[in-house]
């Protein structure tokens, strides 16, 4: 039972990251069309922000609490400068865009190499997060992973509250629905193009900072988690947010208990497989906004 | 225009057959046999992605299928009948060759199953992929994954498949000493021969029937379906086509190159096949060939002096090349020559 919770727990946590980072994937892949490769690049950024905001501020707690709001403002700010100088250009291009972009992600890396050095750098974690909190009897869980809970349940519940209530929310959501309408009825569709980029990229940047209590940062941490929360987008569907949610704790459960059970190789092409499957039933993911459009 | 295509065709055999085993060293020519190799990976991708709109970015994955496929029994021939292949004995914790090694002791088989297998896979993935019709992105970023699930099995899986290093060291090609450099030579026109063969197989492929509805389903996919024709028949036709060369030419990439190994295959080489394809020109026949060797020459000659410049340009080439010049540089003599119909084919 404990095994099982713990497990569970696991599963969560590693799903809880995914989502941070999927979600903004999905607000841009849902609006506008693109896939953007450089996003694996803003969490390195909002990592590298937390990683310098606490060699300036050298206290571990303040440096993380200041560090969330700056890597958001960070990556979302290189979000808007992509968004401007390049994707707005090939919105007709979907597919040009993702190679585009991925070159975009390889020009990032090798900034941080020269700039922060090939070898990865580490962040200490602030005390409070280093121990282990007991929930029931045996159970246990890493305070660490339960902050990285917090943190994805209020950026969540943040963004929710953004789209639902406030009035640029209802314009992305006009946007998503029917572009050409929502153009027409005087929503300003380039200024909200730039301002999901930059709501969803800084997400990422928060994701970042996520990450750094995880494990190391370095260079090329972006690209491999990237691809699992291309997947939470895929199987999700586009354009409800609640798709990436569900599918994001799902693959992140599934993921941590086939590897419990068997190994991490065994676990990323059981996952594979599983999606493929999963996309025979639901071709267009799990929640899909239903229009009359054939493509 | 079909003596114009012949003319060419001679044109790369001299060159290819001639010129090239002349000038080049032992060592250029055994470079350039590995570059052929991409361009083989190439010529599939243009085919795939230029004229079916499929952005495969998985393509490594077949390379490797073909690649293990090939070194699994050339390992096997190197270690002998009854031993086991080196790699195994150092990882040492298997007494007995596991099952799915043994059929590639057969030579016949393995050289079947380097074309065979990644064709299997590509039906198999692909007859569930296109049936639902996921498609655009959502393909591309399953192949992509796809890519990621097979480098992390490999390595997963050391003591059978030699894990991070791969399968390396090998000696012996179908009884020639590889290191021996008339077979080096053998073996690149070997590979030489593989290209100029599918180059002309995939020229009549693109001018049948078939190649004009295959960018008919780029173009307009729902509109060739409502002419009757099923799309997902169509682009599977050119995603196995097209894994079934990258199969060939990991094959190949085997013997000239003595490894395969998952820093070969996994979603950062696998992208890369598709640099040198968009340079060239995605839609033509020859422009993939040509980016495929002229960006591996690049990487080769740069990357030992300037690691770090080589990654700016390659990543300044898939921002420049691909959001400038969709058509590669094979649609910049047109647009230079300013021809009425100069306009690019497919953007």
């Amino acid at each position: 039972m404990t095994v099982v919770a713990s497990q569970l727990f696991t599963g969560i946590s590693i799903g809880a990251v995914l989502l941070l980072i999927a979600l903004g994937l999905a607000l841009t892949f849902g609006q506008m069309g693109v896939i953007n490769m450089a996003h694996g690049e803003f969490i390195m950024a909002g990592a590298y922000t937390t990683f310098v905001l606490q060699s300036a501020i050298t206290d571990a707690g303040v440096s993380l609490l200041v560090a969330i709001p700056v890597a958001f403002a960070v990556a979302g700010a290189m979000g808007v400068l992509l968004e401007f100088l390049l994707i707005r250009r090939l919105y007709a291009r979907p597919l040009d865009t993702l190679l585009v972009t991925w070159g975009v992600s390889l020009l990032l890396q090798q900034l941080a190499r020269d700039i922060f050095g090939a070898p990865n750098v580490q962040t200490r974690a602030p005390e409070v997060l280093t121990g282990n909190t007991r929930i029931a009897g045996d159970l246990t869980m890493a305070n660490n992973r339960l902050f990285i809970l917090g943190l994805v349940v209020l950026a969540v519940a943040a963004l929710t509250v953004a789209l639902r209530l406030t009035s640029f929310g209802r314009r992305i959501r006009a946007v998503v629905q029917n572009r050409d309408l929502a153009a027409v009825s005087g929503v300003p569709t380039a200024r909200i193009d730039r301002l999901t980029f930059f709501i969803g990229s800084g997400l990422a940047g928060i994701a970042g900072v996520a990450l750094t209590l995880l494990g190391p940062i370095g260079p090329t941490m972006g690209t491999n988690i990237i691809i699992d929360a291309f997947l939470v987008v895929v199987v999700g569907g586009i354009g409800h947010l609640r798709g990436s949610v569900i599918v994001a704790f799902v693959l992140g459960v599934l993921q941590s208990s086939v590897e419990y059970l068997t190994t991490l190789s065994v676990a990323k092409v059981a996952v594979f497989v599983a999606i493929v499957a999963f996309l025979q039933w639901r071709p267009q993911g799990a929640f899909t906004l239903r229009t009359r459009s054939l493509a | 225009m079909k003596w114009r295509a012949a003319a060419g065709f001679a044109l790369g055999a001299v060159v290819l057959f001639g010129v090239a085993p002349a000038v080049l060293s032992d060592f250029r020519l055994s470079l350039l046999a590995k570059y052929l190799c991409f361009a083989l990976v190439a010529v599939g991708i243009g085919l795939a992605w230029g004229r079916g709109g499929l952005l495969t970015l998985g393509q490594g994955v077949f390379f490797g299928l073909g690649g293990y496929a090939m070194a699994m029994h050339l390992k096997l021939a190197d270690a002998g009948e009854g031993n086991l292949p080196d790699f195994m004995e150092l990882y040492g914790q298997l007494d007995a060759l596991p099952w799915w090694w043994r059929p590639f002791a057969n030579p016949v088989f393995a050289l079947a199953a380097t074309v065979l297998l990644p064709m299997l896979v590509a039906l198999a993935l692909g007859t569930l992929i296109f049936r639902r019709r996921v498609r655009g992105a959502y393909f591309a970023i399953l192949s992509q994954a796809l890519a990621a699930a097979m480098v992390i099995l490999l390595i997963g899986q050391q003591g059978t498949t030699g894990g991070t290093n791969g399968l390396t060291d090998i000696e012996g090609f179908f009884g020639y000493d590889l290191d021996d450099p008339v077979n080096q030579r053998m073996v690149y026109f070997i590979i030489a021969a593989c290209l100029l063969g599918l180059l002309a197989l995939v020229r009549q492929l693109m001018h049948s029937r078939y190649g004009e509805l295959l960018v008919a389903v780029r173009d307009s996919e729902e509109r060739v379906r409502f002419l009757g024709y099923n799309p997902a028949t169509v682009k599977l036709v050119a995603y196995v086509a097209a894994a079934g060369m990258a199969g060939l030419a990991g094959a190949l990439f085997v013997p000239a190159v003595g490894i395969i190994s998952p820093a070969l295959i996994g979603i950062v080489p696998s992208i890369e096949f598709v640099i040198g394809v968009a340079i060239g020109g995605r839609a033509t026949l020859l422009g993939p060939v040509l980016g495929a060797v002229a960006v591996a020459y690049a990487k080769t000659t740069l990357s030992e002096r300037f690691p770090g410049a080589w990654i700016y340009l390659q990543g300044a080439l898939f921002v420049i090349v691909i959001a400038v010049l969709p058509g590669g540089l094979a649609s910049l003599a047109r647009l230079l020559r300013r021809q009425p119909h100069g306009r690019l084919e497919h953007p």
